[in-house]
């Protein structure tokens, strides 16, 4: 049963073409301090990847990497198409409507205001924000602030969403209901994502595949495939292979 | 119910302050204190009305000379702010300067601008500006400072310009600091027109508590501060409201 759980790159259809990032032997220090000891992995298209690890683990560090704020110290960093980047923080301006706040990197961008304005109101229909449009975001629920983070984030790139403990500042019945939410949105807008956690249980419920980091220096420990309930997540939550997998990432750490 | 809770409160400042005017006209009535020591508040308020036409003159040129030094030192902060934000050079030499230049007393300098402009508005205007200037400039770069990093990150990654930062984020995100400052500077303009106005002038309600402070016309000095207290409270309601609706996000 574990040998399931624990089977890497089950997935066949792993052509280099659908590759998205790539980063092979990565290496990171601060000062004396080593943060990321080579570090290796890759996220296909479509895929719902985590990083999973304790706090001082540097996968917030391997996010900066990843987006170019960081330079690495060695390895190579491969990446086809756009980041767009996604915190815990939703960095929604209070003096914007929530509707100029999603459609802002496309405002700096120069594009099309009317354009961006319609696609922005069509898009917040479908992920639960109608009717706040021209609502200020002080006037939103923390989850409902991550959902209008979230659009902002897609409109920006589109194509691979990095999202950093997106749900770690919600309460855990706003955090259940945002994580199913971030599956269907991830299969309505067919995006690649790759998620970063510390909560166990929540790597295991949206991931596809698992990337296990020890703390200082963080190291990949294990690559794990999520096997059970792939096509629907949702059921994955009352199966008992999800406590034993749990079990096993916890001896891992 | 917070309505009511609101009067509540003002209540007290206002029964405080009505208790004192009639303990102040009470002493006066009973001891017979003559006018060139002190006038009653019923004398203040009478000199007021009779003559309110010339206050109202002299009330007219100081509020010109305010609204003037004041949009003055606003559009200065802002150009000042605004290259000492964007110029580190600028703000590592110039913001010291000016906390200290904050210590040299104003009014010595006054008699000084008299001698170099005259006895027109010119040298009033400078004083304001001298005076009002330096809590908007300190507040406003204080405010472009505080900007949260994560912000910046976040427009850094849409590659937005330094102009397109400077609009979007970090101007809006110093307005609530910028009115702060601007309600402290509100504060101090009518007084620093009126230190002008009283080391020399022709017109202005400084000059005219000079005049009628040096007749022993007390009544009517009382009358001016009462017009300048109201006029200033009056300012700063003004700008309250301005900062409400433009920062109403807060």
């Amino acid at each position: 049963m574990q040998n399931k759980a624990l089977l890497e790159k089950t997935v066949p259809n792993s052509g280099e073409n659908n590759t998205l990032i790539t980063l092979d032997g990565i290496s990171k220090s601060y000062d004396s301090a080593e943060i990321l000891k080579d570090v290796s992995l890759h996220i296909r298209k479509g895929e719902f990847v985590s990083i999973l690890g304790p706090s001082g683990s540097g996968k917030s560090t391997l996010f900066n990497i990843i987006t170019g704020l960081l330079p690495a110290d060695r390895g190579t960093l491969d990446v086809h198409g756009e980041i767009g980047y996604m915190q815990q923080k939703d960095l929604l301006l209070p003096w914007k409507t929530v509707l100029d706040n999603i459609v802002l990197p496309l405002d700096l961008k120069g594009s099309n205001k009317e354009a961006s304005r319609s696609k922005a109101v069509s898009l917040m229909d479908r992920i639960g924000l109608k009717g706040y449009e021209h609502r200020y975001p002080s006037e939103l629920s923390g989850g409902m602030k991550q959902r209008a983070s979230f659009l902002r984030t897609f409109l920006a790139s589109g194509e691979i969403m990095l999202l950093d403990e997106p749900f770690g500042a919600l309460d855990s019945i706003t955090k259940g209901s945002m994580q199913a939410w971030l599956l269907e949105v991830q299969e309505a807008f067919n995006v690649t994502i790759l998620f970063i956690t510390h909560d166990i249980e929540e790597a295991i419920f949206l991931s596809d595949r698992i990337y296990v980091l020890s703390s200082r220096p963080g190291v990949v420990k294990e690559k794990l495939t999520v096997s059970f309930n792939q096509q629907n997540k949702r059921d994955r939550l009352i199966n008992p292979e999800l406590l034993v997998l749990k079990e096993t990432i916890k001896g891992l750490l | 119910m917070d309505k009511l809770k609101k009067i509540d409160e003002r209540i007290y400042p206002i029964a405080t302050l009505l208790i004192a005017i009639i303990v102040w006209q009470l002493i006066v009535t009973l001891n017979h204190v003559p006018l060139y020591i002190l006038p009653s508040p019923l004398a203040t308020v009478s000199a007021l009305i009779s003559d309110f036409g010339t206050i109202a003159g002299h009330v007219g040129t100081t509020l010109y000379e305010s609204v003037l030094g004041f949009a003055l030192s606003i559009a200065l902060a802002f150009v000042l702010g605004i290259l000492m934000d964007s110029f580190v050079v600028i703000k590592k030499s110039l913001y010291p300067i000016l906390i200290v230049s904050q210590t040299i007393p104003t009014i010595a300098l006054t008699p000084l601008l008299i001698v170099w402009f005259g006895f027109g508005i010119l040298p009033k205007i400078l004083i304001i500006v001298m005076v009002c200037f330096f809590p908007i400039c300190i507040s406003l770069v204080d405010g472009f400072e505080k900007v949260d990093k994560d912000y910046l990150n976040l427009f850094h990654s849409y590659k937005a310009s330094k102009l397109q930062t400077f609009i979007h984020l970090k101007l809006p995100y110093a307005m609530v600091n910028f009115f702060s400052g601007l309600k402290i500077a509100a504060t101090y303009m009518i007084m620093a027109a009126i230190i002008g106005e009283w080391q020399g002038g022709t017109k202005g309600i400084g000059v005219y508590m000079v005049r009628t402070k040096n007749a022993y016309a007390l009544d009517k000095v009382f009358a001016s501060i009462l017009v300048i207290v109201i006029i200033s409270v009056g300012f700063i309601y003004l700008i309250n409201y301005i900062s409400k609706k433009t920062t109403h996000w807060k």
